[in-house]
């Protein structure tokens, strides 16, 4: 059985808009995932639809044994605590330090106290901020927050981590420090990464699978791919 | 241990909201001050006009004079009679010469005015008591279809227009207590919703990080809970102390000694716990409410 299995998935909006069609697509343990394609292709329907923020109108869509199209909004958090999530807009509390920021996942799945301390210094660590810890999300830098938002997203050690465009708002040299540590984590961890991006420099040097959409069909599946080739098509 | 965790966490989270939505939080409790002042109000009034009715409808008798020199087997029928008739509670005689003394004591006048008539020119009577004072009056037309029976007399008019008055005063003010318990609900509620809406953030990342929704509505019901507590501690501290105080100015009645008030204890008791738990239901309830909302990210 693989960790991620889509099959013959549609999402039909409700205003009759097709956002994805008979889309079916099978992703292993450990594999680093570019899901590609142009604005309004459905790449980002699509990840919504891996953490239930949207559900498929037909299809399965089954991750680490869960069915997703099925889940309950009451049970969606047993499906949340097996991922790690990271956004573009980072998704930070501008209240709490980075520290607490990190230690608010942990706390709010009802880890005790004297657990998450070493837990979150670790994913700081593995992130390269284990010097800010004390500092507020506005004293940092874009790729220091969306760097905090990784550490948040990898401190439950999830095997899959979804990102959804994390370089999205960040200039070139910052994007290819979070793409290290993504590549990192997907190496050293062997955590599965999914990631949406239109960034055609990262897709074309990090040599990874690549799943590219448009108009919510898939138009390939490349194992060592790269944006160009996939633009042509 | 976990639900022990959770339930520490929620405390604290909603202690430090209340606080830091500290202007929020003044204007929940001010609201729910103020009506639950009213119902307090209400509830007192109600409970009084409730009571009063009560005294006034046990005072309330058919006082029926029978002809002069009934036989006793007949007086003893009469009664037997009565006694078996539907509304009617309790049958008492009270003949001629009790008439004399009382009406004696109650007057100089009449006291020289009866030793001066050598015959006792009042009736032997009975003192009817009823079960239920909106059928006084078929009862004493009933009664005074029997034979023997010269009169039959209730205090017509007044009383009667008294206790319908309040009757509606009663419930006029049960309406008024459910509307305000309504309005209180539906301010805390607002309330809230305005405290999810500035923590609306930590909601959604709460969700998206695998928290269940029991626990991420938890800290907000404790909210409810609390502002619903802090609004109902000022009503109670005005309703123990403004009613022994407002008992002890009129001195236990108003008006007549028949309109008498309820005793302040434990009545105050009463009214204090039916406050602190339409305070905490409501605040509770409001906030659950305004939470659910929220949690469909």
């Amino acid at each position: 059985m693989k960790l991620i299995s889509i099959q013959n998935c549609y999402k039909i909006y409700k205003n009759g808009v097709t956002a994805i069609a008979d889309l079916s697509v099978e992703i292993d343990k450990g594999e680093f995932v570019f899901i590609i394609g142009s604005t309004g292709c459905g790449k980002s329907t699509l990840i919504k639809m891996l953490y239930r923020e949207e559900r498929p109108t037909k299809g399965n869509i089954n991750i680490g044994g869960i069915n997703v199209a099925k889940l309950r909004n009451s049970k969606v958090y047993k499906l949340r605590r097996k991922l790690g999530i990271v956004f573009q807009d980072f998704k930070l509390l501008p209240k709490l330090t980075v520290y607490e920021n990190v230690a608010f996942a942990l706390e709010s799945i009802g880890m005790k106290d004297k657990d998450i301390r070493p837990k979150v210094i670790e994913a700081l660590d593995k992130v390269g901020l284990k010097d800010r810890i004390r500092s507020y999300p506005r004293e940092l830098s874009g790729g220091e927050q969306q760097r905090v938002c990784i550490a948040r997203a990898i401190v439950n050690e999830p095997k899959i981590l979804i990102c959804d465009e994390p370089t999205g708002n960040l200039d070139p040299t910052t994007s290819k420090e979070i793409m290290d540590i993504l590549d990192k984590l997907n190496k050293e961890y062997e955590t599965t990464v999914v990631m949406v991006t239109h960034d055609k420099d990262i897709v074309n040097r990090m040599k990874k699978r690549v799943i590219s959409l448009d108009n919510g069909v898939l138009v390939s599946d490349a194992k060592k791919g790269s944006y160009k080739v996939h633009e042509n098509v | 241990m976990k639900m022990f965790r959770y339930l520490k966490r929620g405390l604290r989270d909603s202690f430090k909201s209340v606080f830091r939505n500290f202007s929020l939080s003044v204007a929940a409790v001010a609201c729910s001050i103020i009506t639950l002042i009213l119902v307090a109000v209400s509830i007192i009034v109600s409970y009084n006009v409730d009571s009063i009715t009560k005294t006034l409808e046990s005072e309330l008798t058919i006082v029926v004079y029978l002809k002069k020199d009934v036989p006793d087997e007949q007086i003893e029928n009469l009664k037997s009679s009565f006694v078996k008739m539907k509304n009617v509670e309790e049958v008492e005689f009270k003949d001629n010469e009790e008439w004399k003394l009382e009406m004696k004591e109650y007057s100089e006048t009449y006291s020289t005015t009866l030793d001066y008539l050598e015959e006792n020119p009042l009736l032997d009577s009975f003192i009817v008591k009823v079960k239920d004072v909106n059928y006084l009056k078929e009862t004493t037309d009933a009664i005074r279809e029997f034979e023997y029976v010269e009169s039959a007399n209730y205090g017509e008019g007044m009383a009667e227009n008294l206790i319908s008055a309040f009757s509606i005063i009663e419930k006029v003010t049960i309406f008024i207590v459910l509307a305000l318990v309504f309005v209180t609900a539906f301010l805390i509620s607002n309330t809230i919703k305005l405290t999810i809406f500035s923590r609306r953030n930590e909601i959604e990342i709460m969700r998206l990080v695998g928290t269940s929704n029991s626990t991420i509505k938890l800290p907000f019901v404790f909210e409810g809970f609390i502002l619903g507590f802090l609004g109902s501690i000022i009503p109670i501290l005005i309703t123990i102390y403004g009613y022994v105080l407002l008992y002890d100015h009129f001195n236990g009645y108003i008006l007549s000694p028949i309109i008498t008030l309820v005793k302040p204890f434990n009545f105050v008791i009463y009214v204090s716990v039916i406050l602190l738990v339409i305070g905490c239901v409501i605040g509770m309830f409001g906030s659950y409410r305004a939470v659910r909302k929220y949690l469909k990210i």
